[in-house]
């Protein structure tokens, strides 16, 4: 299919026609070509691309599928997303690696790349067979054990040495296991006050720390997984001056929610890890804004209804994030004045499809690259329905507020997966 | 007052004074023949307990059913309620049955709130217990048992110097304590080992001390904490002889105490580990009348939040 994106704005503020002929992009300029979609008033970005989602097939397809998953990422404005290993059975082998890469392929909605696991079952002990799952047919580059902090260093220090081989990342869930038993909230004054037991900074801050000092002396490739505080701020921050290869991400519900949302005893709050203090909050915005953390990744944590209607302990950890991540940065980042529309592209597609090693993705428009686009409107707000959310679950904790920017059409290899706000029904096959 | 007492932050200062002086009433009338009072009659509470506590339970049931109010046990615990049944088809089921109030006790923080706030249940829910967080009617019970110890001061506790000693971090009682006695005016000191106080016990309106000597005649009131033994599992505190030592009210400490001083402990003791049997049984100790006031204290919580029939016709 031909078409042309008129009058659209570049991520630059350049006004221009992009003409899309089968999956590249034939042109950005005056030229039109095929049948033209009045883009005036909105802005195209490179498709979005996440590098930290819960898609739950196999074995939870009640609260998620890749089918689903991708349908929640296409609204949300994702060409692609990194599908976490945590399922059941684990993503520890090629077999259920290749599973859920087929998926992906079948639902045609958005690339869909596995993570594997970094250790057998997740457990922490036993490396997964990482070469394996990097030459099967779904190429994994990512490895995760997330969820779960890969705790023992040794185990860390051995994956991180062995991805080398094949140009893989660990990303690592930085949560020290023993000093967050049984933990609920983050730990501070409001904790104190609920008599909910805490997670404390220092339990992220201090696997963070151990890791840099691990991937430095390896030579490898660390990826922090959803920091949270400012003292895991500071120790990326640190590390990058040092010439560390480290990369780290944020979600974007910690850029915008704090622990004091706990005191309603609202499980939709609960997530790992957990919602931190206004001043941590700042602090990711900063290092965000600064490049200290690399990218915005959504940690789209998908739970059936009856495991947040309960009391807070009984209560699943995590959060949806895919349909809402775009306008939550806006709101955070590029409202405040933050970050421009360039750096945003950056961090949400940008980055992540470097980390990941994801060829077609996160490309900058331009003639010649791939027809992976988003395009929002920056004009429009909307209100936040968890009913009408693609995902199979509710569990967003925005439901009710009203956020910045719409996401129009969705084209994913040049195809309208979705089109005027919509699911087209249309895949790339 | 609101109609529901989730955690003392829900009251006022003068709700705690009604309260209080609701009790104070209700002993004067029940302190005769009359012990049962009509006033709640037709009325349904049910105990909903999710952890063993015969004690509290006993102490509602008895003050609900001495003001006519139908008593149901709804025991959640190793019933199916505990393995599978969740809060909301439980409190779902109460609704059918018609119950006016739920007096609830949970082993999660949150869950008496949560079940008042869900929507599930339209009674009004009264917290008898959550997790580590609060435990609203022993502090009242304790509010009602200083003031009379002290009834000079008849519920106001300004320049009241009162000792809680032991396992803060780990405390329902602890909570709601700090939280009423700081309204009524007192000065709360928390004397723990740092280990058992929460990180974040700064922002809270009391002082901190981690030695118990240290200023031991100057309180009114020395409130020691029942100690769990499996702390130690955890590197609470390093053994039960070092605890006892450090932080137990033995009998010594106890003849440092100001002659007005009085002891308090919510029960149930360790003795010999927190609190030696002679401090436990001693004239400043007002450990037994805390049971019976927690009978009346929590009659005239039931009476205030259920809007019973006034108590000036039922004491005739
Ligand atoms: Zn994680």
């Amino acid at each position: 299919m031909t078409f042309t994106l008129k009058n659209i704005s570049l991520a630059s503020g350049l006004v221009t026609n992009i003409a899309i002929d089968g999956t590249q992009v034939l042109s950005i300029g005056s030229e039109i070509h095929g049948d033209v979609v009045d883009c005036t008033g909105l802005i195209a970005l490179p498709g979005l691309v996440d590098l930290h989602t819960h898609l739950r097939e196999p074995g939870k397809e009640d609260s998620e599928t890749v089918l689903s998953g991708s349908k929640a990422a296409a609204k949300g404005g994702y060409t692609a997303l990194s599908a976490m290993a945590n399922t059941s059975p684990v993503a520890d082998t090629a077999g259920v690696v290749e599973q859920v890469y087929r998926l992906g392929k079948e639902a045609g909605l958005c690339e869909v790349f596995p993570i594997g696991a970094v250790t057998v079952g997740l457990a922490g002990e036993r490396l997964a067979e990482l070469g394996a799952m990097a030459q099967s047919a779904a190429r994994v580059r990512v490895f995760s054990d997330d969820g779960k902090c890969v705790s023992d260093p040794l185990v860390m220090r051995r994956a991180l040495e062995y991805v080398k081989s094949f140009g893989g990342v660990i990303a690592q869930h930085a949560q020290d296991p023993r000093l967050t038993e049984g933990a609920q909230m983050n730990e501070g004054a409001v904790s104190s006050r609920l008599g909910l037991a805490g997670w404390p900074a220092v339990a992220e801050e201090a696997i963070i720390a151990r890791d840099i000092l691990l991937a430095d002396h390896v030579k490898s490739r660390l990826h922090i997984c959803h920091l949270t505080t400012k003292g895991g701020v500071e120790l990326v921050r640190w590390a990058k001056a040092q010439g560390i290869n480290v990369t780290a991400e944020v979600t974007p519900h910690h850029l915008i929610l704090t622990d004091d949302l706990v005191e309603s005893y609202d499980p939709i709050f609960k997530v790992n890890p957990p919602l931190r203090t206004n001043e941590d909050v700042l602090a990711l915005r900063a290092g965000l804004a600064d490049g200290t953390i690399d990218i915005v990744a959504t940690d789209h944590a998908p739970h059936p209804t009856e495991d947040k209607e309960c009391e807070w302990s009984a209560a699943a950890f995590g959060m949806l994030g895919l349909e809402t991540a775009l306008s939550v940065v806006v709101k955070t980042m590029v409202e405040t004045n933050a970050m421009t529309w360039e750096q945003l592209a950056n961090v949400m597609s940008v980055n992540p499809a470097k980390i990941g090693g994801y060829d077609r993705q996160g490309v900058p428009l331009a003639a010649g690259s791939p027809a992976n686009i988003v395009v929002i409107d920056p004009a429009q707000t909307w209100q936040v329905d968890k009913e009408a959310l693609s995902s199979k679950s509710k569990n967003t904790p925005f439901h009710g507020y009203v956020l910045p920017t719409k996401i129009v059409h969705t084209v994913y290899e040049g195809i309208f997966v979705v089109k005027n706000q919509e699911l087209t029904g249309l895949k790339y096959e | 007052m609101k109609s529901q007492l989730l955690s003392i932050n829900d009251l006022s200062t003068a709700d705690i004074h009604s309260i209080l002086s609701t009790a104070a009433e209700l002993e004067r009338i029940t302190d005769g023949p009359t012990k049962k009072l009509p006033t709640l009659r037709g009325r349904t509470v049910v105990n909903l307990f999710f952890e063993d506590s015969t004690r509290t339970r006993i102490s509602f049931e008895t003050a609900a059913k001495r003001l006519s109010a139908d008593v149901i046990n709804f025991s959640a615990k190793g019933s199916s309620v505990s393995k599978g049944e969740s809060l909301k088809d439980t409190a779902q089921t109460l609704q059918a049955m018609g119950a006016d109030a739920v007096v609830i006790r949970h082993g999660s923080s949150g869950a008496a709130q949560r079940l008042a706030d869900s929507g599930w249940i339209s009674a009004t829910v009264i917290n008898a217990g959550d997790g580590t967080h609060e435990h609203p009617t022993q502090a009242l019970l304790d509010a009602f048992t200083i003031s009379k110890s002290f009834p000079d001061r008849k519920s106001d506790f300004s320049g009241l110097r009162v000792a809680i000693v032991g396992d803060i971090l780990h405390s329902r009682v602890a909570r709601s304590n700090v939280l009423l006695l700081s309204k009524l005016g007192a000065s709360v000191t928390l004397i723990a080992p740092p280990t058992l106080l929460p990180v974040g016990v700064e922002t809270w309106p009391v002082k901190i001390s981690y030695n118990m000597d240290e200023q031991l005649e100057e309180f009114d009131v020395v409130m020691m904490l029942r100690i769990q033994i499996e702390r130690m599992s955890n590197f609470f505190f390093p053994s039960e002889r070092e605890y006892s030592r450090q932080y137990g009210l033995n009998e010594e400490r106890l003849l440092r105490m100001k002659k007005s001083a009085i002891v308090m402990h919510p029960g149930p003791m360790n003795r010999g580990l927190e609190i030696s049997a002679s401090s436990a049984d001693s004239s400043r100790s007002v450990i037994v009348d805390q049971v019976g006031n927690g009978v009346l204290t929590r009659m005239a919580v039931l009476y205030l939040l259920l809007g019973g029939a006034a108590l000036t016709e039922v004491g005739q």
